[in-house]
């Protein structure tokens, strides 16, 4: 006989249970991945599943002496999620070194899943665009089953544009010619019909939002997430973007191009709405989820970056601690 | 359709016993009635070894004013007055008295005639009341003629009657309704008029239909001069809580310390209202009590009648006995039961059902980090935030605790089920609570 205090059921709910559903929801927006950019996106992809389940394996059993955790597929989900953010000609020992750091100084040492302050696959992730900035901004185009990987053919992303679209304007003010060949470069800028299938290029998990928000809406509808942060940063950049756009169409992209791109869909569904580095509270998810919006607009229209999603999460994520502590539920006997 | 406004979860309700109908469990050959079978002091037994008793008999008067009377459920011989140690290993005070026959004491009516004429003043309701020993059988034992004398500061204007039987696996309050619904209804209208009132709500949650429909079918016949209402509310647990009830059905709050009654509304659960009509109209006092005796692997799970101080194990015994596989003996429901070592125990105003559930459903998962998913702090009714809670209790930072407002938690136990970590957040809250509430009332 068992003896325990109450209750004495559970919902069967597991932190297994959860990540594999995120996994599962993002497994259209792999499949759209494999089909535009081929076996550079399988190889960069398992490199990085691959490698963070056996470094969590071995940080574990190793040297902090644990029961090894790989079971609950959080590391199988940050290597995912990691190699989502990266080129798909990526060459594959910097993957390695890229789940090494997500898995080992973005979770390990803080404790664990829970402990970490930062999303640890966005931690991988800058931490390569920071020692690799030329292999991590080198996009392959979209190529239907290629075949390439570190040879693929490459192209700017779409965001990438319109930041040098906005450079040209800036350098040659009012010069009827760069205006021209500013409107011109705008015409290179992908319609929302590629924009939602996918064919553009960018990060392999980044490129098809029709299968993003797929992935999302079965999140919200299985309860894995809440609606709050993903809708609190779309909104926030929809109507930030619009107000730039209505003060400047010619430089500024319309909000629609904003969200379809550069791994704001990506972010906001899958990297934002990470348990442990987002806030506890419904209000409080929805002031990081305005918050990471603002940022990331900030970044794209007047920082050094085209795509400002990863910065803006993770500087978010520093702010939760602090969320967490000023934003709490009312209690029922203070409605 | 209406429910409580914070957190909530919804266990899977596994009723499997709704329509099995009552069953009386035979009278034993020895009963052991406790005389602590309700909140505040015990009562004190006034027979000794040797004595007669009849079923109806009070045995222990109220040692308190917050106290109830306890009656002989059998007839026969007290054999002693003595302790026992119930199936937690805690010891109570008791009486054990050896069966004799089935004699009942005069002026009980015990057929099952229904009186719907009640000629009884408030005044006199409430002493039967308490002569009767009657208090609030959904488990909380708080006794009922307390509930029915507020202070004068509250005023009293909605009778809430806690139809909601929340809790997984139980059925008792739904046969009740099912079968005794008249009697329901003419101990609504005697509670009315005890507490000098019109206005009763009775708040059934929406997986019993049929026990709404035939209640809402009874209403004209006991509407006249009073307003009574059948609100079915939304399947959520812990609906049936106090707290919780007066919110879904009247939209008041009951604040931090307060007693229920300042927003007022007094709760009743049905079963209560049902033994008032008995203790009011049949001159009967508790001396049974209904149950549900159930689990998925059980043969024949049932709902039973049974009298107080009968060992569990008689009702157990009538479903086929212990599966295989038992792994839990739960009195009570499977969300604010507890478990037991074994059915040796008596029956008594506390016990509203035995689950038997296996391995499967018994154990607790392996303990991880908190993945602060904040679950919890959604499916917390209190408003709470159990993680933190959990932790500072860990950590014994009782401070903290009370600025967190633990003295609100009311271990519905939310917290711990939905925990996807595994964590059991209410043992940890349970001991911090225990403590700040001690040192709150120590200072």
């Amino acid at each position: 006989m068992i003896i325990s205090n109450s209750p004495h059921t559970h919902s069967g709910n597991s932190i297994q249970k959860n990540m594999r559903r995120v996994i599962y929801a993002l497994i259209p927006a792999y499949l759209v991945a494999l089909y535009f950019f081929g076996l550079g996106a399988l190889i960069v992809s398992l490199t990085c599943m691959v490698s963070c389940v056996v470094f969590e394996y071995v940080i574990q059993k190793f040297m902090l002496k644990r029961e090894p955790t790989i079971c609950d597929c959080s590391a199988l989900l940050t290597g995912l999620l990691l190699s989502f953010n990266l080129p798909s000609n990526l060459p594959w020992w910097m993957a390695v070194l890229g789940a090494a750091f997500a898995i080992g100084i973005g979770k390990m040492v803080f404790g664990g899943l829970g402990n970490n302050p930062f999303n640890p696959a966005l931690t991988g992730r800058v931490f390569l665009l920071i020692s690799f900035p030329a292999a991590m901004t080198t996009w392959p185009r979209p190529i239907p089953l290629s075949m390439h990987y570190l040879d693929a053919e490459t192209g700017a992303t779409p965001l990438a544009y319109i930041k040098e679209i906005a450079q040209l304007k800036v350098d040659a003010t009012s010069s009827a010619t760069a205006i021209k060949e500013a409107t011109q470069a705008i015409g290179q800028v992908p319609d929302y019909l590629q924009l939602l299938i996918g064919n553009i290029g960018g990060s392999m998990g980044e490129i098809c939002a029709l299968a993003l928000l797929i992935g999302g809406i079965y999140l919200i509808c299985t309860k894995t997430i809440t609606w709050h942060i993903p809708v609190s940063i779309l909104a926030t950049v929809a109507i930030f973007t619009w107000i730039l756009h209505a003060h400047n169409p010619l430089i500024m992209a319309d909000p629609l191009t904003h969200i379809l791109t550069g791994g704001l869909l990506l972010g906001s569904i899958f990297m934002a709405t990470d348990y442990a580095t987002s806030p506890m509270t419904h209000w409080g998810q929805i002031i990081y989820g305005v918050g990471i919006g603002l940022i990331t607009v900030i970044i794209r229209v007047w920082g050094n970056y085209p795509e400002g999603m990863s910065f803006a999460i993770l500087i978010m994520n520093g702010v939760t601690p602090l969320i967490n502590n000023y934003i709490k539920p009312k209690p029922f006997s203070k409605l | 359709m209406i429910t409580f406004k914070v957190g909530g979860v919804h266990p899977h309700d596994n009723k499997i016993t709704a329509s099995v109908p009552f069953k009386k469990v035979a009278v034993p050959t020895e009963v052991t009635i406790p005389l602590d079978q309700h909140i505040g002091a015990p009562a004190k037994p006034i027979v000794a070894a040797g004595d007669k008793v009849k079923v109806g008999q009070m045995i222990g008067e109220p040692g308190g004013f917050v106290s109830a009377a306890v009656h002989s459920s059998v007839s026969g011989t007290v054999k002693k007055v003595d302790k026992f140690r119930d199936a937690w290993g805690t010891y109570h005070p008791c009486v054990i008295i050896t069966v004799e026959g089935d004699e009942w004491l005069e002026g009980i009516d015990t057929t099952d005639t229904l009186i719907t004429e009640c000629t009884a003043e408030p005044k006199e309701i409430i002493d039967k009341i308490s002569k009767s020993g009657i208090v609030g059988l959904g488990g909380a034992c708080f006794p009922t003629q307390v509930k029915l004398m507020p202070p004068k500061d509250c005023t009293i204007d909605t009778l809430a009657v806690n139809a909601v039987e929340c809790e997984p696996y139980l059925t008792h309050n739904h046969r009740l309704m099912l079968e005794k619904g008249d009697e329901v209804m003419v101990g609504v209208q005697i509670l009315l008029k005890a507490l000098g009132i019109k206005k009763a709500i009775i708040g059934v949650e929406n997986n019993k239909k049929d026990a709404i429909e035939y209640l809402k079918s009874l209403l004209p016949k006991y509407t006249k001069d009073c307003d009574i209402k059948v609100v079915p509310l939304k399947m959520k647990y812990p609906q049936g809580g106090e707290k919780q009830l007066i919110q879904a059905l009247t939209g008041r709050i009951v604040r931090s310390g307060a007693l229920p009654a300042s927003t007022g509304v007094v709760v009743q659960n049905v079963a209560t209202v049902f033994a008032v009509y008995e203790a009011v109209q049949k001159n009967k006092p508790i001396v049974e009590i209904s149950l549900t005796v159930t689990g998925k692997k059980v043969k024949e799970p049932g709902n039973f009648i049974m009298r107080i101080g009968t060992p569990l194990s008689a009702a157990v015994e009538m479903v086929g006995g212990i599966p295989d596989g038992t792994e839990k003996l739960i009195c009570g429901g499977p969300m604010m039961g507890k478990a037991m070592i074994s059915t040796d125990t008596p029956a008594n105003k506390r016990t509203s059902a035995v689950v038997m559930i296996d391995e499967s459903e018994a154990k607790r998962g392996k303990e991880s980090n908190c993945a602060r998913c904040g679950k919890c702090i959604d499916a917390c009714p209190m408003g709470l935030e159990p993680y933190l809670l959990g932790t500072l209790s860990q950590r014994n930072m009782f401070d903290e605790l009370e600025k967190h407002y633990v003295y609100d938690c009311i271990e519905c136990g939310c917290c711990t089920f939905t925990c996807p970590c595994n964590r059991p957040l209410l043992d940890y809250i349970h001991q911090g609570k225990a403590n700040v509430m001690m040192i709150m009332k120590n200072r």
